[in-house]
Parts: structure tokens; C-alpha cells; sequence
């Protein structure tokens, strides 16, 4: 796996193909170092990783926390190490409170609901990019339009649309309400007008429909702008606090995993230890997903310059 | 751009085009107008109700609005909360993120890994994040005592004092939000066109010189960019306040979006609420509008 990200951004805009990205040149181009030169590089160096390392201190901390006993959790001096490893705190965490319902709830929210974007947002994008019907245009503007209102302003009276339909604490009302949002539709419309109209023009004169076409020939050329948008959509889903917050009331049946966590921290005796075991927990497959899929990442933010939240 | 030839087309394919490419989108606009259209008027109607969670709603015209601004105790400190938040996280985070990006610059062994790892915070539950910094901000926690074990001082209550409240709110967002801008800056900064580095250079062009005069304003519409995203989701600040603070001391930390929270969903006056984001929503309109009017000074187009 090559951990060098951002070569990748310079064939963002090649939409047409999933070409890969030039080879890193580590001296980026540039002239020879000179002595001075290499000293200053050597400081910049230091400099950047030591930065690196006041950065993730909360994290490490937070895990090495995690491994302590509850009653050594403030001792004073603070010490990283307890006095001993408790690797049955991330056991433990499990019967504290219904964390792997948590868990379970989040991916099945988040999965569920980037299948749900992917489905709408492709189809949509192939009506607005590639086919032609009337008032399309205005359509596509109006789309356009609801992307500039805010979340704060939607969940207010959503709270009392998922009332009317009696939603409230159901995974529908978890679900369906953000999965509609006009930005996927967005990207995929940008992205398909982007294919060369003659590779359907083909197809179609032999006979495929649009449904056809679109399941054979866009969709297929499509997979890194599809890939950009699931992760980002997973990440929304995954991380999204407020709306959960607002809709769940039993959290032990529908809480996902923010609304669970921030629970915890009201439950009796506060229990930090365990908290960060939960804490770290929920880091883990967020951490993986960038760290495997940190080259669609970097795209994305280069392609649309927004991101999941 | 693309080469949709807009040949005017009649009869039965045409239209057999158009009944399938509603097919194609209705799913989309169903959910659209049902989730986004419907809420919006939805919202807007609201705001000129008195309008409990249940029971009766009376029609009361500009009342919400007047009683925001007249009679809500916490409406005006939510205000000011929410302005001093963005103040300070804006300029912090888009200043720290671009130092960042220009220090991880091509020579610097490693720098993929380290650009993942100032982006894992971004992608955390931010829920997970607060606990963390929470924990290390306790009286007896992390700072205070490195601090009171290597130099003897005891640091004040972060997050009980007013003042130290909001500062830890910021720096904590600063934290959790760097690594974003990071990204979007350097993916700019690997885009620069190598033929201007070069003749800047020729020229002359060093150090700090090349960055103040080439360097930023070439990469001057990311930089807008990201100003105005990162000025947006600070306006629309919630996690952080309402788990770190609770909003408090007193009501020291709570932004606007905690204030429309508690009201629609603790004190149940959804019609106050629905009244209070569209203030938020005007005021992100009218902030927004300002900087794309400012930008005509200093961002540079190529085009």
C-alpha cells in the first residue's frame, strides 16, 4: 500500500479514467540541496514531527488510559502506564452499557444508508448528466438550491415530520431523512457528463435503453466517483450526532454509536476508563477506512472540496 | 466540457427518453420534496407559531422572532457565543492548517503517513473526541497535572471558568478539525504549476518572499474555500460546546445551535426553535455574501 496521498489529487480531474497517479518524486522537482539547505531540512524535519507528536498525544494518551485501572486514572503524577495493563477494559466496556448495539446499530445505519444514497444519487445523476427531458435544467437548479440550507434549520421541523409518520426512534427516521441530500446527486450528474457521449452513443444505436446503458456502461466507468461518495456518505452516517440525538429516545434499542458514547458519560459513577476504551474503539474503524481508502479520500476533497458532516 | 448535442428531437423516441428519465429521477425528487422542500416550508410556518411538541399551535405572526431578541435570557449570549467561537476558531484553524501543509512540504520524508494521521480526527465521532479532551481537561487530569508536577502551578479549571471554557471549546475544534484544511491545502500546493515556481525563482524568489508573493496568491481560491467552509461549520458549532461544557458555565459556551437544541427539544417550543435557525441561517447567508464580495481583493483566478 503506498502511504504517499497526494500524487493521487493531480488525476482528480480526469474524470474519464482511473489513471494512475504519477510516480512521487521525493526531491518534488526540485533543485540539489546545499549544505545550509540540508541542515535547514533536518530541522524541518524535527520540527514537523515533533509537531506530529503533540498532535496525537490525546490519542495515545486516551489509549493508554484505556489500559489503566478506573482509580488510576487521575493519580498524581500522571503516568502513562498503570500499575498494571488491563486489556479487560475493552472487554469490560461491553457490559457497561449496550455498546455493541451501538456498534451494530451505527454500521447497519451507515451501510444501509450509503446504499440508499448510491442508488438515488447515481440514477438521479444519470437523469440531470445524461439524458434529455424537460425542465431538466430547472429541476437541477432547484437541487442545486437545498443544498444551501442547513442542517439546523431542517431537523426542527423533520423532528415533526417523522411524528406525523410516527417515526420517531425507528431506524427509517435514522436513515431516510439525510440519504436524499442533493450533493450526491451532484457529483455523480458532474461526474458522467464528464464520460465521452459517443461510448453510449454505440450501445444505443443497438438497441440499449437507458437502463441498460446505465447499468452496463456508465455505471461501470464510474466506480472511483461512486467509491469517493460512499466513503464520504459513511462517514457522515457513521459520525452524525445531532439528528440521532433528536430522533432516538430508547437508546439501548436504536442509540447508534455518538449517541451511545456521549450517554455513557451520564451513567453512574463515572467511569473514564471505560470510556476511553469505548472512545478508542469508535476511532478504530473510521482510522481503518482512511487509512485503506486514503487516496479516494484525497480525491474527493479535491473533486468537490466538501466532506461528510 | 461535455458535447450533448442539443438537437431538438420529436416523436416516440424522445419521448419514451423522457418517461424513463423520470423514472431515473423521481426516487431522488420524492425524497427531495419530502425531506428537504416540506421541511423548509414546514420551518418557515413554524416559526410564526407557537407550536408545542404536542397540543394545541396558535398562530402568534412575529412574536417568535420579537421574543428571541426581547425576552429569550440566553438568545443574545448564544449570539455572542457563536460570534467569538468562529473569531477564534476561524483564523486559528485556517492559519494552523495552512502552516501545516506548506511544512509537509515535498521533502519531508513520510509526509503521506503524517497527513493521514492529522486526519484521523477529522474522521473520529467527534463524541469520542470530546471525551478524550474532556478527560485530560479535569482538575486533576492530564494538564494540570504535567503542569502542577514539572513546574509547580496549578492550572485553573478549564472547563468551569468562563473564560478558560470557550478557549478550551476552540482549541479542542482547532484540534479536531486541522487536518480538513490541511488536506485541502496541499492538494492545491502540489497543483501549483511548476513553470511559475520556476521563473519566481529565476527571479529571485526565496523563502518567505516566494510565499507571501507567489505561493498564497496562487493558492489564494483554496484558501477562500476554505474560509468560508470552515466560517460556516463554525457558526453551525454544537458537539463540541454541549459535551465538553454543557454549554456552561452558566451559559458561557452555548452557541446558537445548542440554544435552537434546547429550546425545540428541551423546553419542547419547537416554533421558538424553528424561528431561531432562520436567524442562523440569515446570518450565514449575509457572512457568506460578504466574503465572496471581499474576495474580489485578494483571490486570484486564472481564468
Amino acid at each position: 500500500m503506498s502511504i504517499d496521498t497526494l500524487p493521487a489529487a493531480t488525476a482528480v480531474f480526469d474524470a474519464e479514467t482511473d489513471a494512475p497517479a504519477e510516480p512521487d518524486d521525493r526531491s518534488g522537482g526540485r533543485e540539489p540541496l546545499t549544505k545550509r539547505g540540508r541542515v535547514r531540512l533536518v530541522f524541518a524535519h524535527i520540527a514537523v514531527y515533533v509537531a506530529a507528536a503533540i498532535f496525537v498525544s490525546p490519542i495515545v494518551y486516551a489509549f493508554f488510559s484505556a489500559l489503566k485501572p478506573n482509580s488510576e486514572m487521575f493519580s498524581m503524577p500522571p503516568t502513562l502506564i498503570g500499575s498494571e495493563v488491563r486489556w479487560s477494559n475493552f472487554v469490560d466496556v461491553f457490559a457497561y452499557g449496550p455498546f455493541l448495539t451501538y456498534i451494530g446499530n451505527s454500521f447497519f445505519v451507515s451501510i444501509t444508508g450509503t446504499l440508499v444514497v448510491l442508488a438515488v444519487s447515481t440514477t438521479a445523476g444519470y437523469a440531470f448528466g445524461r439524458l434529455r427531458w424537460k425542465g431538466r435544467d430547472a429541476v437541477f437548479v432547484i437541487f442545486l438550491a437545498t443544498l444551501m440550507v442547513p442542517q439546523e434549520v431542517l431537523v426542527i421541523p423533520m423532528f415533526q415530520v417523522m411524528q406525523w409518520f410516527g417515526w420517531v426512534d425507528t431506524y427509517q427516521s435514522l436513515i431516510l431523512p439525510f440519504a436524499f441530500t442533493a450533493f450526491g446527486t451532484f457529483l455523480m450528474r458532474q461526474f458522467f457528463r464528464g464520460i465521452p457521449f459517443e461510448l453510449e452513443e454505440a450501445a444505443r444505436v443497438d438497441g440499449a435503453g437507458p437502463i441498460r446503458s446505465f447499468l452496463q456502461i456508465i455505471l461501470p466507468l464510474a466506480k472511483s466517483a461512486v467509491a469517493v461518495l460512499s466513503v464520504f456518505t459513511f462517514l457522515s452516517f457513521w459520525n452524525s450526532y445531532l439528528w440521532p440525538l433528536i430522533v432516538t429516545v430508547d437508546y439501548a434499542a436504536h442509540g447508534t454509536l455518538p449517541v451511545g458514547l456521549a450517554s455513557f458519560s451520564g451513567l453512574q459513577g463515572t467511569r473514564w476508563d471505560l470510556q476511553m476504551a469505548a472512545a478508542i474503539i469508535s476511532m478504530v474503524p473510521t482510522t481503518v477506512l482512511v487509512i485503506v481508502l486514503q487516496k479516494h479520500l484525497v480525491k474527493g476533497i479535491a473533486m468537490a472540496g466538501l466532506g461528510g458532516r | 466540457m461535455s458535447n450533448t448535442k442539443q438537437i431538438p428531437r420529436r416523436g416516440t423516441l424522445a419521448r419514451a427518453e423522457s418517461r424513463q428519465a423520470l423514472g431515473f429521477v423521481s426516487p431522488a425528487l420524492a425524497g427531495l420534496a419530502l425531506f428537504t422542500v416540506v421541511p423548509v416550508v414546514l420551518s418557515i410556518v413554524m416559526g410564526f407559531f407557537n407550536w408545542p411538541t404536542f397540543g394545541e399551535k396558535t398562530f402568534v405572526g412575529l412574536d417568535n422572532y420579537v421574543k428571541l431578541f426581547t425576552q429569550s435570557p440566553d438568545f443574545w449570549p448564544a449570539l455572542r457565543n457563536t460570534f467569538v467561537f468562529a473569531l477564534l476558531y476561524v483564523p486559528i484553524s485556517v492559519g494552523l492548517s495552512l502552516l501545516l501543509a506548506i511544512s509537509l512540504s515535498a521533502r519531508i520524508r513520510g509526509r503521506g503517513m503524517l497527513r493521514v494521521l492529522f486526519f484521523i480526527p477529522v474522521v473520529t465521532p467527534m463524541v469520542a473526541n470530546v471525551l478524550v479532551w474532556k478527560m485530560m481537561l479535569q482538575p486533576q487530569g492530564l494538564f494540570n497535572g504535567l503542569s502542577q508536577t514539572w513546574f509547580g502551578v496549578e492550572l485553573p479549571n478549564f472547563l468551569a471558568d468562563p473564560q478558560w471554557a470557550m478557549i478550551m471549546v476552540v482549541m479542542m475544534s482547532v484540534w479536531q478539525g486541522l487536518g480538513y484544511n490541511m488536506l485541502i491545502f496541499s492538494a492545491a500546493l502540489e497543483q501549483l504549476p511548476e513553470s511559475v515556481v520556476e521563473a519566481a525563482r529565476i527571479d529571485g524568489a526565496r523563502g518567505f518572499r516566494m510565499l507571501w508573493s507567489v505561493t498564497l496568491p496562487m493558492i489564494s481560491p483554496s484558501l477562500f474555500f476554505a474560509s468560508i467552509m470552515t466560517m460556516i461549520t463554525a457558526l453551525q458549532v454544537f458537539v463540541q460546546p454541549q459535551l465538553l461544557t454543557g454549554g456552561g458555565p452558566g451559559n458561557a459556551t452555548q452557541p446558537l445551535v445548542q440554544f435552537i437544541y434546547n429550546q425545540g427539544f428541551k423546553f419542547q417550543e419547537l416554533g421558538l426553535a424553528a424561528a431561531a435557525a432562520w436567524i442562523l441561517f440569515a446570518i450565514i447567508i449575509v457572512l457568506t455574501a460578504l466574503q465572496f464580495r471581499a474576495q474580489k481583493k485578494w483571490v486570484h483566478y486564472e481564468h
